[in-house]
């Protein structure tokens, strides 16, 4: 099997066996699937991204702070929500696709290539990679928003939402988008958004990040809102005493007791240290 | 009408009735601590459905009376309709006998009210709290059917994988083999400690969050609830 290695894309050598295991009855284990809000908007001179921070498996937070909104270009960037090795591993892949292409070219990435690039790659996986992602940036052309289906499919609109806040982050634009909102407007619209999928959607919690393009300019907001800080915590904390856990048996033992030092003046062993 | 074909159990050809689904899931945390001269007994809030938070704020305790508090975790509807049950019975004893319930006798009252239902159970996962004859607190702690055991400090519910450890680890010093002289919690210690696992739990299991109501119960104040804030998101 280990020849097949080096020709890219997935090696499926395992699935057989995996089948067998579950005719067995063995426990298949399951990716982590964020539940996660995830928007975007089109304002005067560029886009808005915005993203949530849960990662959850089940009905547990795995990462109370992760990041959702993914380097494309520098003049493109991509939320996912779905399967999180989906989203990293599909974004990085068409990231690192794309800086070839503008190494080759010369000129700057455009978003349609980049949707291109991602519509392809998930129509060939016939959803199997669950990524469902919302593109955005600003090239030649002006500004792009765009949604990326995990079958393929993709969608061009002025405001769009993603994961499963997506409802509750949708009543917010459908309410309030206007079109041709100033760049304040616009960061403020999407921070409500993503703020109605965290408190309205157990899957999607934490702070609000922001990524506003502009052309020629990128500002990527970490934590743009905190509104999830913990609220109490015990006064006198925790303590441990030394010898809370007892020591049952010692053993004391030289180690490397032969190793050579560069301190060590018996040591005929030479180091170079130039 | 029914096609007779369509009743006929051992024809698998037939069109299938939908599921019969008498069962869901609203999370929702409980935690029962005893002490020298007190007992707390503290449910959340949230009342979850899937992805979703229909409420955030219901009642999941039951004052029994001014000395025994419920709470239950699980499916909300089954808890009411427990509560309801069970407080009935509490006040139909109280008026017949004129004396108060006792914790003990709660105590089997719940057990033997969801043990009725062993095959069809209620949905709940309780915890009981309250004084003794003495004033001295106890909690007890139930499964879904009925089987029950009386402890130091008890959690039910979606986080209690997250907080039962915390509580067996503080209150009874489990894994502090050197440690193991076990002090008594004064009120205040214990209502701290209490928060702050309510906390740390809603920092982590999604349908724990909102608020958290905490039932002290003393001898000279009988039942008083606190609502303490949790995250909300």
């Amino acid at each position: 099997m280990s020849q097949l290695q080096g020709f890219g894309g997935f090696q499926f050598d395992l699935l057989e066996r995996n089948e067998k295991l579950k005719e067995k009855g063995y426990q298949v284990p399951t990716a982590r699937k964020t539940g996660t809000t995830i928007v975007g908007v089109v304002f005067q001179d560029g886009v808005v991204l915005g993203a949530d921070t849960r990662a959850t498996s089940d009905t547990t937070v795995f990462d109370k702070n992760c990041e959702k909104i993914h380097y494309i270009a520098p003049n493109i960037y991509c939320c996912g929500a779905g399967t999180a090795a989906d989203t990293e591993n599909t974004t990085a892949l068409i990231s690192s696709q794309l800086k070839l292409h503008r190494l080759n070219s010369g000129r700057e990435s455009r978003v349609t290539t980049a949707l291109t690039l991602l519509k392809r790659m998930l129509f060939r996986y016939q959803g199997y990679v669950s990524a469902a992602l919302v593109l955005g940036g600003v090239d030649f052309y002006g500004p792009h928003l765009y949604t990326v289906y995990p079958h393929g499919s993709t969608d061009r609109l002025p405001f769009v939402t993603m994961g499963s806040g997506s409802l509750a982050a949708m009543s917010v634009f459908e309410s309030k988008y206007k079109d041709d909102m100033s760049r304040a407007e616009a960061e403020q619209l999407v921070y409500e958004a993503i703020s109605a999928g965290i408190f309205n959607d157990l899957g999607s919690g934490g702070n609000v990040d922001l990524c506003v393009i502009t052309r020629g300019h990128t500002e990527y907001m970490r934590g743009y809102a905190k509104e999830n800080e913990r609220l109490f915590r015990k006064p006198q904390g925790y303590s441990f005493p030394v010898g809370t856990t007892s020591i049952l048996s010692s053993i004391f033992e030289k180690s490397l007791a032969h190793t050579p030092s560069v301190t060590d003046p018996e040591s005929s062993f030479s180091m170079a240290v130039d | 009408m029914y096609n007779k074909q369509h009743l006929d159990p051992h024809d698998d050809t037939s069109a299938q009735r939908p599921d019969f689904m008498p069962y869901q899931n609203n999370g929702g945390t409980v935690v029962a601590m005893g002490g020298e001269d007190y007992c707390i007994v503290a449910a959340t809030t949230r009342l979850g459905l899937g992805f979703a938070i229909p409420t955030r704020n219901v009642c999941r305790y039951a004052i029994l009376n001014d000395r025994v508090v419920l709470a239950t975790a699980g499916m909300y509807a089954d808890t009411v309709a427990l509560h309801k049950v069970v407080t009935a019975r509490v006040k139909v004893y109280q008026q017949q006998q004129e004396k108060p319930f006792g914790l003990f006798s709660a105590a089997q009252l719940l057990s033997n009210t969801l043990y009725y239902r062993r095959f069809f159970p209620y949905y709940t996962f309780n915890v009981l709290g309250g004084l003794d004859q003495d004033g001295q607190g106890f909690v007890y702690g139930f499964d879904a059917i009925g089987s029950g055991e009386k402890v130091k400090v008890v959690c039910n519910g979606t986080a209690q994988a997250l907080i039962q450890p915390i509580l067996d680890n503080q209150v009874e010093k489990k894994q502090q083999y050197e440690n193991k002289q076990i002090e008594k919690w004064s009120l205040q210690e214990a209502l701290d400690l209490v928060k702050d696992v309510f906390t740390s739990a809603g920092e982590r299991d999604i349908y724990t969050g909102d608020a958290v109501d905490i039932c002290t119960v003393t001898k000279q104040r009988g039942v008083v609830v606190e609502t303490f804030p949790l995250k909300k998101d």
